[in-house]
């Protein structure tokens, strides 16, 4: 079990090293020169003489060879140094972490509803003897996928704020705040779980152990919720990862819509001023997200499945 | 797989996996297409989505067929007025008709889809290719940096490359693509992986056909069909990521009509004039449901072919 999370560990820190790797690939090499992009779009639109120019240059390293630069600032970032905001001139890393709890916030009442309702409608679904109805609900989520997400948080808004002023509509103040961007973000995730679900709940009605189940006399129900619904949740389950990677990108839109603060908001406004060390900062996290998520569901995975300690143990003692 | 083979030896027409390899193909295309209008008239839904590309294509290339308004001309007496026989969509803030903006926005639209799509297709497909084909350590160096593609969700990856490229829709349109390349270059290398050990791939080469002949003429029109129908589902994930960056703001700068753009600007107006974000959102719901049904249909047929 040791090896097995010291294996798991550094995959995820090799995931997060190549993120990064990536993110300095695409933001410090694809245009011709950062410096310019952040003089243009930074702080005042004035022309900035060419020395400044040098002058920045300098100080950000770039007149430097550019695996010198990449160490460097790899360096950095290991003791999560992510430099300062072009924008604001703040670090980058204070600024995401003021920003970070509204997003939990957010992604997680909306990770809550998404289980619930996306789990809801697929067990509903798979369990309902009425035809109709069950080719209603299992028409909901191909819908959940196709909608805009900004979309349909315009249409909540529009329907529940300022039609029947029944909840605020932009902001983040208080819990009413944040029941209609929770339910926006939950919507996309929501459906791709369902989709998942029903799909791996159809294939487990179909195994001989639910027949034998069935044979023994076990009620539809308890047959449904016993013995299907906890061996067709595993694949779902292992889909965690991305769905977290969903929320978070999601949220990016989401906290526009709303006018929420959080690390979406930030990434946006980062993005339009061209603030690239923030940008390259958004990409290391929204990567660790998703490592986390995986490396979450690796632990918890064995617990829930036995299997898979005697498959990785059987592996190595072949391989 | 032995038909392909037979299919494969003939010379000078090249490969073409579609076509009927049967003695009689006049009889069997007469049997075929009953059977395809058999097939459509049992699925009213996958008709209907047919129908809807059919008609954004239309509106993408030939808008004048659809609207003689001019959707940047803007009627300041008819500003704010709603849906009805004068204005289908109503008109927005300058008075311009929303209808006109939203066919005329097709275009833009469908434009950055196909880019993104085959950005996506060319190099993802590209590094799927090499990556099965080459094998070893070429094929774990790329399949690695295509893992931790995968890491990084999606959206972050394409914010990243507008960043670096800038705004407009052709360069949302690009990092879109970029974006998804992963999914494409895994599919691509599970294909060729499976093509790789086919027989008659081993009889190409053991008749000494060169490397390149073997990968472009036997192992790519053999794989490339379920990266097609992969290509088909990713149509609307491309349309709901381009018209999310365009809702960002971007996309277009703010005369054109690009359907993100329309909704995002509608957003101001949500009190007063309902129909300005709904009507565009409406247009690419449908659009992005259209091309999932036919994407599913495709995967389905393939599937079952095989």
């Amino acid at each position: 079990m040791r090896r097995y999370l010291a294996g798991r560990l550094g995959q995820a820190v090799a995931v997060l090293w190549a993120a990064y790797t990536v993110s300095f690939l695409v933001l410090d090499l694809l245009p011709g020169d950062p410096v310019s992009a952040m003089a243009a779009g930074g702080l005042d639109q004035a022309a900035i003489e060419p020395a400044q120019i040098e002058a920045l240059r300098r100080e950000y390293g770039f007149d430097q060879p550019i695996l010198v630069q990449y160490l460097n600032y790899l360096g950095r970032a290991v003791r999560g140094d992510f430099g300062n905001s072009v924008a604001t001139g703040r670090p980058v890393t204070s600024t995401l972490a003021d920003a970070l709890p509204y997003t939990l916030q957010l992604t997680a009442a909306a990770l809550v509803l998404a289980v619930v309702l996306g789990g809801a409608v697929a067990l509903y679904a798979t369990y309902t003897a009425h035809r109709w109805l069950r080719q209603l609900l299992m028409s909901l989520p191909s819908l959940g996928v196709s909608l805009p997400t900004f979309w349909i948080g315009l249409m909540l808004v529009q329907l529940l704020s300022f039609r029947l002023h029944l909840l605020p509509a932009f902001g983040n103040d208080g819990a009413a705040s944040l029941i209609l961007p929770a339910v926006t973000l939950a919507v996309p995730t929501g459906a791709m779980l369902a989709q998942l679900l029903a799909k791996s709940l159809l294939t487990t009605l179909d195994e001989p152990y639910v027949q034998t189940a069935r044979a023994k006399g076990a009620g539809r129900t308890r047959v449904h919720l016993r013995h299907a619904l906890r061996n067709a949740a595993l694949p779902a389950f292992t889909m965690a990862g991305i769905l977290v990677g969903n929320l978070m990108a999601g949220s990016v839109v989401v906290e526009t819509v709303f006018s929420r603060n959080g690390v979406g908001r930030e990434t946006v406004s980062a993005v339009t001023v061209q603030d690239i060390p923030v940008v390259q900062g958004v990409i290391v996290f929204g990567a660790s997200t998703f490592v986390l998520a995986n490396l979450a569901v690796d632990l918890i995975y064995p617990l829930l499945d036995p299997r898979i300690v005697v498959a990785a143990a059987q592996q190595r003692s072949t391989g | 797989m032995s038909q392909s083979l037979v299919g494969e030896v003939e010379p000078a027409t090249g490969p073409d996996p579609d076509r009927p390899r049967h003695p009689e193909p006049g009889v069997i295309r007469g049997a075929e297409a009953r059977r395809l209008v058999r097939f459509l008239l049992r699925r009213p839904g996958l008709v209907l989505s047919i129908l809807v590309v059919a008609l954004v294509v239309l509106a993408a290339f030939w808008p004048t067929l659809f609207t003689s308004r001019d959707p940047l001309l803007g009627v300041p007496v008819d500003r704010f007025q709603g849906p009805g026989a004068q204005h289908w969509f109503g008109t927005d803030e300058l008075g311009r008709d929303l209808y006109a903006r939203v066919v005329h926005g097709a275009a833009l639209s469908l434009k950055a889809t196909l880019i993104a799509v085959g950005v996506a297709f060319v190099v993802g497909g590209t590094i799927g290719l090499v990556a099965g084909f080459v094998g070893r350590w070429g094929e774990d160096v790329l399949m690695r940096i295509v893992d931790v593609l995968l890491a990084i969700p999606a959206l972050f990856l394409s914010l990243a490359l507008v960043t670096a490229l800038g705004f407009g829709t052709v360069k949302v349109a690009v990092a879109v693509g970029l974006a998804s390349v992963a999914s494409f270059a895994r599919v691509m290398r599970a294909e060729v992986l499976r093509v790789r050990q086919a027989v008659y791939v081993e009889a190409a080469r053991s008749t000494g056909a060169r490397w390149y002949s073997v990968l472009l003429r036997h192992v790519l029109p053999n794989a490339i069909g379920p990266v097609l129908v992969l290509a088909t589902l990713e149509l609307g994930i491309a349309v709901l990521a381009v018209s999310s960056l365009s809702f960002l703001g971007y996309g277009a700068p703010p005369p054109a009509p690009e359907w993100g753009t329309l909704i995002s600007t509608g957003r101001n107006y949500l009190a007063n004039a309902w129909w300005l974000s709904t009507l565009p959102g409406l247009t690419v719901a449908a659009t992005v449901l259209a091309t999932n049904r036919i994407a599913r249909a495709l995967d389905g047929e393939s599937a079952t072919q095989r």
